[in-house]
């Protein structure tokens, strides 16, 4: 194993792992938004979908 | 328009986030990761390799992956699952169902043969378990013997070997076929979901012990030295260039770069339909900048982290550097049941390894049909049993047929060359057009943003309109130039290859008679476009 695979490697696991640790704390940190409180700005009210 | 297109059923939906990340990353992580992934990195360049990938990644795969959901949610508020009624509202006129048709030929027709990889995993992992393979005591002959048992098992070394006495394959593809169409009859949130949240964990646990373990190999025959962890590790990420010269040879070599596109658009399951066709049940606002992120991201790590670092090396321990290459299924079904056999407690993690592989197959598979189902179903207006009886009696036929005609896997193989590699790049393509310079690419940013708990770049906008599409014509321009002719020399010359691609054809032709009469379906229910909603008359 060369110091340029350890490189290689160390940075394409680190880069996906951490990618993959951020979008999880991301998904668990925030509710759905169906469990969201919605400001009446915020409701659609599905009149354009006619 | 959002009305449901079945008969007044309650429209399906997933039952968690967590379950629609878990559902798209399990269609995506396939054999691809653990197989192909690694074989196509020590065969172009190593570690050198990893930056093509990793530029095929930002610029084609997530754009388009985050464009793929943004269109299935889009056409889901509408009241719609499938390409052929999805793509119809995005273009707002009729003729764009049309394009959609390969949004369920292609996972219909890869479904044909993927359920027999499926279950040549199944067969392999019982054979683990049972001891029911059987390599032989002598070394020297363990190359040989798994050769020979792969072919057998296949029916490789003849058609319709499979359906004569003794090989049990007829068995497991049974049990796969079987178990997927009882998944799949069960829906979206109780049969798919259902399932990926279980068997994704257990993938990734089966896979974290296949990795530990190879990686505390150490050095396992003192005759070889060489042969040690470390130097497996060397052979996958080591960056090398051809014939002894730099690995920056490697990045300026076109072919490297198509392979690392081929690998990551491949593996990320764009252009299949199928992310489509999930998105399109999450609800109205739900984010999915995060979500595709999330299941992208999920699929890397399978395929990076675990498939990278398991199958290349364990070859290379076991075998030096000519267990490291070969084809995909060589690798899989020929050279890793060698390693095994190698391998103290072999038998324990031979079996963990191909039950592993089987759940991912069959993640994958389940989303092959999904998008068929859900055309079927708002297209003919039937309900799930008939739409899951005729998919079943369709792909029975296929799978049937590939699984007779497995002399030389030559079937199999002229399938995956046409639907799983050519369609799959042309639809990509389309999506692309249609997404970006069709339905609008600042539009298109707007449907991606909405609920969005990420915000993508700007220059998205730039890279899906321009970028990615120029990308994917350049890749798939060069990759005719270097297969169309034999493959077309071959349609030609051999029957079998005549006769598959008769199958692929014939698949198309009934999806487009099937879309003709769901569109007229549709255009009497007056739901199938969006063209009142942008004001554009047809």
């Amino acid at each position: 194993m060369t110091a340029a695979g350890w490189i290689i490697m160390f940075l394409s696991v680190g880069t996906v792992t951490g990618l993959l640790t951020f979008c999880f704390y991301r998904v668990f940190k925030k509710p759905a938004s169906a469990d969201h409180m919605h400001a009446p700005l915020e409701i659609d009210t599905h009149d354009q979908d006619t | 328009m959002g009305q449901d297109q079945t008969g007044g059923k309650p429209r399906e939906q997933w039952g968690s986030r967590l379950g629609v990340i878990l559902a798209v990353a399990g269609s995506a992580v396939g054999l691809g990761n653990f197989l192909r992934f690694p074989g196509q990195a020590a065969k172009h360049g190593g570690g050198a390799f990893m930056i093509p990938y990793f530029v095929a990644l930002i610029l084609v795969a997530i754009p388009i992956c985050w464009a793929e959901w943004a269109m299935g949610r889009f056409g889901g508020r509408k009241g719609f699952n499938s390409a052929p009624a999805i793509f119809g509202t995005l273009g707002g006129k009729s003729k764009y169902r049309y394009m959609g048709v390969l949004g369920v030929v292609v996972p219909v027709a890869i479904y044909m043969y993927y359920v027999l990889l499926e279950a040549w995993c199944l067969g392999y992992a019982w054979s683990f378990l049972t001891g029911s393979i059987d390599l032989g005591n002598i070394p020297g002959q363990y190359g040989q013997q798994s050769s020979e048992f792969f072919s057998m098992f296949t029916g490789k070394i003849g058609d319709g070997s499979v359906f004569g006495d003794g090989s049990p394959l007829l068995t497991f593809a049974l049990i796969a076929f079987v178990l997927n169409f009882v998944l799949i009859y069960r829906g979206v949130s109780k049969g798919i979901e259902a399932f990926c949240v279980r068997a994704m964990p257990i993938m990734a646990i089966c896979a974290i012990i296949v990795l530990v373990r190879v990686l505390t190999l150490g050095t396992p025959n003192d005759d070889f030295p060489e042969r040690n962890v470390l130097n497996g590790l060397g052979s996958m990420w080591n960056p090398v260039g051809k014939e002894g010269k730099s690995w920056i040879s490697a990045l300026t070599n076109a072919e490297t770069w198509l392979a690392a596109t081929g690998q990551i658009f491949f593996s990320m399951s764009v252009g299949f339909g199928i992310i489509i066709n999930y998105a399109s049940y999450v609800k109205r606002n739900d984010d999915v900048v995060l979500s595709g992120l999330t299941a992208a991201s999920t699929n890397e790590f399978f395929e990076v982290c675990l498939g990278g670092l398991i199958t290349i090396p364990a070859a290379f321990i076991f075998l030096g550097v000519a267990g490291t290459t070969g084809t995909t299924f060589g690798i899989g079904f020929e050279t890793l049941p060698v390693v095994f056999k190698y391998m103290t407690a072999g038998r324990f993690f031979g079996f963990l390894w191909f039950f592993m592989l089987f759940l991912a197959a069959i993640t994958s598979s389940l989303s092959m049909l999904q998008p068929a189902i859900a055309f079927l179903e708002e297209g003919l207006g039937v309900g799930r049993r008939a739409s899951v009886t005729l998919l079943g009696l369709i792909t029975s036929m296929g799978a049937g047929f590939i699984l007779y005609f497995s002399g030389g896997l030559t079937a199999l193989d002229t399938v995956d060359f046409w639907v799983g590699t050519a369609f799959i790049y042309v639809l990509a393509t389309m999506e692309v057009i249609l997404f970006a310079w069709i339905f609008g690419v600042d539009r298109g940013y707007d449907e991606a943003m909405r609920g969005a708990e990420l915000t993508i770049p700007k220059v998205w906008k730039f890279v899906i309109k321009y970028v990615s599409p120029t990308f994917l014509l350049v890749v798939f321009g060069f990759w005719c130039k270097d297969n169309l002719p034999d493959r077309l020399h071959a349609i030609k010359t051999d029957t079998i290859v005549l006769m598959s691609v008769a199958l692929i054809v014939l698949v198309a032709v009934f999806f487009t008679i099937l879309v003709n009469i769901a569109s007229k379906r549709w255009d009497q229910t007056g739901c199938a476009s969006d063209d009142e909603e942008r004001g554009v008359t047809t």
